[in-house]
């Protein structure tokens, strides 16, 4: 039962990063890249009409997190209380930038939540790469100094940074140098996602542009894998232990590699929607690759004093469990029917939507 | 430690608080918008489909900060009750993940159809994303009602030798006796907001002489739908729900009605008067004999136990401020009636529209339903303490041990300080909608 939970889990969190995902890459585009009023248009009617429902997988992945695996919700959202707090602030100026622009038409209002809605992308890109780095380096759990637990063996707390920025330190702190690797990796990745699904649902004037800002950056993203490969030989020295005992596990770093190498060709593409299929399998086999390499760990321990937490330690009692599939099979299946309808209803392009202009 | 419980209170005190104040018009508003929207498709007059049109445009901008300030509440049940998450996560976490699974999918799938997609759909389509949309958020609050009933009369559970809460009767949580009488309690006082502000703008708009037409279908339909939520929210649902403390939690029921000692010839209601903790008395009261025994037991010398007869540590932590709220609520719901009932009746005679002091009356009316609503939940909430469980488990044993609180106050601040600018940016806006009024569909 537990493991048939964390699979429910790791696919709502995988088809949170691909769908809130391209939201976060639209809005880091919107950044950097739209300079006209009708590029900024083509991208927020993009996202428009779907980054709110993408946003319901994370709190209902958070609500399964809760339900499943209390244990482990507990101890990692007061331990990582400080980014998820600011995580939240920026959700919150993502929304407000993209629901309130177009409520009043001058310059400046538009200009403020133009930037509110590309900084808080920014950023939440950053902090959600450099909390899959926490999750992959573990913490010090039970906050052990000098081998004596100061907390109950399940909690911990890590403040934003220590001054070493090593993932080594006794003390560790939320970014340190293989954390703030991940963000970084987090934001590369999510920038091709997101120009991906700009090219795939308007007609914008931007679209050639951005095949070769995908272009481009995906050298960038192809370094940066190299290079966190080799970090991560340094934090854990046998990386790759699970996949040498179950060979089948291959199959996710090779799905990561296809969508990665099959990025190179985005200029030859002839449908819009082959670049946004190739990041969401370099996104979906990126995330099973990390969470498999640490499986059936959740979240590693630093220590030799406590254990860490793995998916059978802090799991729920059997029967809620086995009670909650039943529920849980019947709304995923209403889910379904909801997308199906949602995104056939706005299916194509999407520039005529006049998002936000009521 | 004393610290890190008070800000740890207060975070989710005032960012609960700030969040409900859009909730409870989304819920109250939808039901009227399908009513709207129905009213059209039966009649096809367009002034009821640009009556759903212009409060659909209310309702967006409510639901978008309904739905922002809601994400921080189901985080802080990890990030500052992360002792309370591991405990009892196997239970509320069911009712909070079914929120999220059943009902916020629903809300935002459809929502999206319904502000964007009348031109695409058709009026028939159209109707039925708006009922989703009520549907979606009517079993949000039905799901959240769960999960506070539990932990205020905690059900279908067993404690095991860890302390942890484990579920052993998935059906109970929805059968608990606390449920349905506060679920129908709050949605009614959500209907009441929705008339009330409804009435509110419509009363703006006749006594600035504009828009009078949709002026007079808003004070209509919200009187209408404003009498029959006032007196529902108070008889039965209110009783119902005060029957369920007095025999469930009756040293709250105590507290909340300010009962220091136990009178044997049967209680006295108070009306009005400061209760006095450190003397155990209440300063200058105004009171009916008897006529409290006489609503609770139907028997005007029934004994109804007061604070006297309980331990101290087991009294409400705040027993004035339970005491206040629960009176400001009740004092509130009173008028509401009255003013309902007088409008309702000049609405009868055909003088509504002329009687000037009812629609200032109703005008001025607007924030209080949401103090009413908010003083109901501090009654719920106050009431419950020192408990989160109740009996079982308490609010100082709940907290996140690992989070100081110069963290919590760090956060706290910063909530404050996002939350006045949203609640700024909300009052110029929904001004903004309001000033402009309701399109009328050119006719062609």
């Amino acid at each position: 039962m537990e493991l048939f939970w964390y699979i429910v889990l790791m696919t709502m969190l995988t088809i949170y990063v691909i769908l809130d995902g391209y939201d976060f890459g639209a809005g880091i585009i919107h950044l950097f890249f739209a300079k006209t009023e009708k590029d900024k248009k083509a991208i927020t009617s993009a996202i428009g009409p779907f980054w709110d429902a993408n946003e319901v997988w994370l709190i209902a992945a958070g609500g399964v997190l809760f339900f499943a695996f209390p244990t482990l919700y507990a101890s990692s959202f007061s331990g990582f209380y400080l980014p998820l707090i600011m995580i939240l602030w920026l959700l919150i100026f993502r929304a407000i930038g993209l629901e309130l622009r177009g409520q009043i038409h001058n310059k400046m209002w538009e200009t403020i939540w133009d930037r509110a809605f590309g900084i808080a992308s920014l950023l939440l890109a950053l902090f959600f790469g450099i909390a899959l780095g926490n999750v992959v380096r573990g913490v010090n759990l039970g906050m052990v100094t000098d081998g004596v637990s100061e907390h109950e063996p399940h909690y911990f707390f890590l403040p934003l940074w220590n001054s070493s920025f090593s993932p080594h330190a006794e003390h560790l702190g939320i970014i340190d140098w293989f954390t703030l690797l991940l963000g970084v990796v987090g934001v590369v990745a999510l920038t091709i996602h997101g120009a991906n699904w700009i090219i795939f649902k308007t007609n914008s004037d931007l679209n050639q542009k951005l095949k070769k800002v995908i272009f481009n950056l995906n050298f960038v993203m192809l370094a940066l894998v190299i290079i966190s490969l080799f970090s991560w030989h340094i934090i854990e020295p046998k990386p790759f232990h699970n996949f040498i005992e179950r060979p089948w596990l291959w199959i996710f770093p090779l799905i990561a590699f296809t969508g990665l190498f099959g990025l190179f060709k985005v200029k030859s593409f002839k449908k819009d929607g082959v670049g946004f299929l190739f990041s969401s399998l370099f996104l979906f086999g990126g995330l099973t690759t990390t969470v498999a390499s640490i499986f059936p760990k959740v979240l590693p321990s630093t220590n030799d004093v406590n254990p860490s937490l793995t998916l059978y330690n802090v799991a729920a009692h059997e029967y809620g469990l086995s009670v909650g599939v039943y529920w849980f099979v019947i709304a995923a299946i209403l889910v379904a029917v909801y997308m199906f309808v949602q995104y056939r209803i706005f299916k194509g392009k999407m520039d005529d939507v006049g998002y936000g202009e009521h | 430690m004393e610290d890190m419980l008070f800000y740890d209170r207060m975070q989710f005190a005032f960012t609960i608080t700030f969040h409900y104040l859009f909730p409870q018009l989304t819920m109250g508003l939808s039901l009227m918008i399908v009513y709207f929207k129905w009213k059209f498709l039966r009649t096809k007059i367009d002034k009821y489909n640009d009556a759903a049109k212009f409060w659909m445009k209310i309702f967006a901008l409510n639901f978008a900060m309904g739905v922002v300030t809601g994400i921080p509440m189901e985080f802080q049940f990890g990030t500052n009750w992360a002792k309370f998450s591991e405990l009892t996560g196997g239970i509320i976490g069911q009712t909070l993940a079914m929120e999220g699974m059943f009902s916020f999918f629903l809300e935002s799938s459809f929502l999206g159809l319904f502000l964007f997609g009348e031109k695409l759909m058709g009026q028939k389509l159209h109707f039925l994303t708006g009922f989703l949309v009520f549907l979606g958020s009517w079993a949000s609050g039905y799901l959240i009602i769960a999960t506070h009933s539990w932990m205020q009369h905690p059900v279908g559970y067993e404690i095991l030798e860890n302390g942890k809460f484990v579920l052993n009767n998935f059906g109970a949580l929805f059968s608990n006796p606390w449920l349905l009488p506060s679920y129908l309690h709050n949605q009614l006082a959500s209907v009441i907001t929705a008339s009330f502000v409804v009435a509110a703008i419509g009363a703006f708009y006749l006594l600035s002489n504009k828009h009078s037409e949709f002026g007079k279908l808003f004070v209509k339909t919200g009187v209408i739908f404003g009498l029959i939520s006032s007196i529902l929210v108070a008889f039965p649902t209110g009783d119902w729900t005060a029957k369920n403390v007095v025999e469930h939690q009756p040293v709250t029921f105590a507290a909340m009605e300010g009962i220091f000692e136990t009178e044997d010839k049967g209680s006295e209601i108070i009306l009005i008067g400061q209760p006095d903790t450190e003397n155990k008395k209440l300063d200058n009261k105004i009171a009916v004999p008897n006529v409290l025994s006489f609503l609770t037991y139907q028997r005007w010398d029934a004994q109804i136990k007061g604070l006297n007869e309980f331990d101290e540590s087991v009294h409400p932590t705040n027993i004035p401020g339970l005491y206040y709220s629960y009176h400001i609520m009740v004092g509130l719901g009173t008028i509401f009636i009255g003013l309902m009932l007088i409008a309702s009746i000049q609405l009868f005679r055909k003088k509504l529209y002329k009687t000037k002091w009812i629609l200032w009356s109703l005008m001025f009316m607007l924030p209080f339903p949401y103090i009413a609503n908010t003083t109901g939940w501090y009654t719920a909430e106050l009431g419950r303490q020192p408990w989160l469980v109740y009996n079982l488990l308490r609010t100082a044993d709940g907290i996140s041990p690992t989070v100081s609180s110069g963290n919590t106050l760090f956060t706290l601040l910063g909530f404050i300080g996002l939350y006045l600018l949203l609640g700024l940016l909300f009052l110029m806006l929904a001004g903004k909608i309001i000033n402009k009024g309701p399109e009328t569909t050119k006719q062609i």
